[in-house]
């Protein structure tokens, strides 16, 4: 029997890697995909949850962010796609035109 | 033979990880995310969440990520010889000082709560997706429609911010 706290510490581990991934990549579209690797640590951490917890709640809610990250795969790489036609970058520093 | 399959599941998806932050070329980096999101569909096997499982293999790793591929192949994006942040440095010394506290915290953690009314043997009788199915057309009914109105909402969105570009250059030019 696994420990739940060995699916955390996967999910913990996945996180941070995402979350390093946003903060030091450059091009937009790696930056979506270690958004990607966020949610799915979180979705390991809801359905390791709801195993241990005997509840089948965890597993709907991450069913619903899957849904939810397709939504935001749709939209995100749609506004890099219009943003590519102005700039010919994906680079995110270049992508300052609403900064305050 | 669980400890087995799930060392090699989490040590697989954390390498994965790993390579699709620190690779270089794009399109390796989409192909290290779907090694990732193939081995945490295995971790939910583990979990007896089958459902969640298909839905992983069906829509992350055969919708999101062949999104995510087109993009990039219609781009053409060229490798930058600076891909990573200027000052990514000083991003690394934290980030190792804070997961280690995390996972300290997390290993050291009791994890007790209240049992819920869905156990192992239970779901085992019909299935996880007969489980799934009932929970979520019983309890989350609501946040399944909710779900379904922001999937057009962002199919709409996207439609509309990926089509006409002449607008867009002639405020451009103006301005």
């Amino acid at each position: 029997m696994i420990p739940l706290a060995a699916y955390v510490a996967v999910s913990a581990i996945l996180f941070l890697t995402g979350l390093l991934g946003v903060l030091i990549r450059r091009n937009f579209i790696i930056v979506l995909m270690s958004v990607e690797i966020m949610l799915n640590a979180a979705n390991i951490n809801l359905v390791a949850f709801s195993h241990y917890l005997e509840s089948m709640a965890g597993q709907l809610v991450a069913l619903f962010i899957i849904a939810i990250a397709a939504g935001e795969a749709a939209v995100g790489l749609a506004i890099i796609i219009v943003v590519f036609r102005g700039k010919l970058s994906t680079n995110v520093d270049e992508m300052n035109l609403l900064k305050w | 033979m669980i400890a087995v399959f799930f060392s090699y599941f989490a040590l697989a998806s954390i390498a994965a990880a790993v390579l699709t932050v620190a690779l270089k070329n794009p399109v390796h980096c989409g192909l290290a995310l779907l090694v990732l999101l193939l081995h945490v569909s295995g971790l939910f096997i583990l979990l007896n969440a089958e459902f969640l499982w298909a839905v992983q293999v069906v829509v992350y790793a055969g919708a999101i990520l062949v999104l995510y591929l087109f993009v990039l192949m219609l781009l053409n994006l060229k490798t930058d010889e600076r891909y990573f942040h200027s000052t990514y440095l000083y991003f690394l010394g934290p980030a190792a000082l804070g997961s280690l506290y995390v996972l300290y915290l997390l290993v050291k953690s009791p994890y007790a709560g209240a049992k819920g009314t869905a156990p192992a043997v239970a779901i085992l009788q019909d299935g996880d997706t007969a489980a799934v199915g009932i929970k979520m057309f019983s309890d989350y009914l609501l946040q399944f429609e909710i779900v379904g109105v922001f999937l057009l909402g962002a199919i709409i969105g996207a439609i509309v911010l990926a089509k006409t570009p002449k607008p867009i250059d002639a405020g451009k030019t103006d301005a």
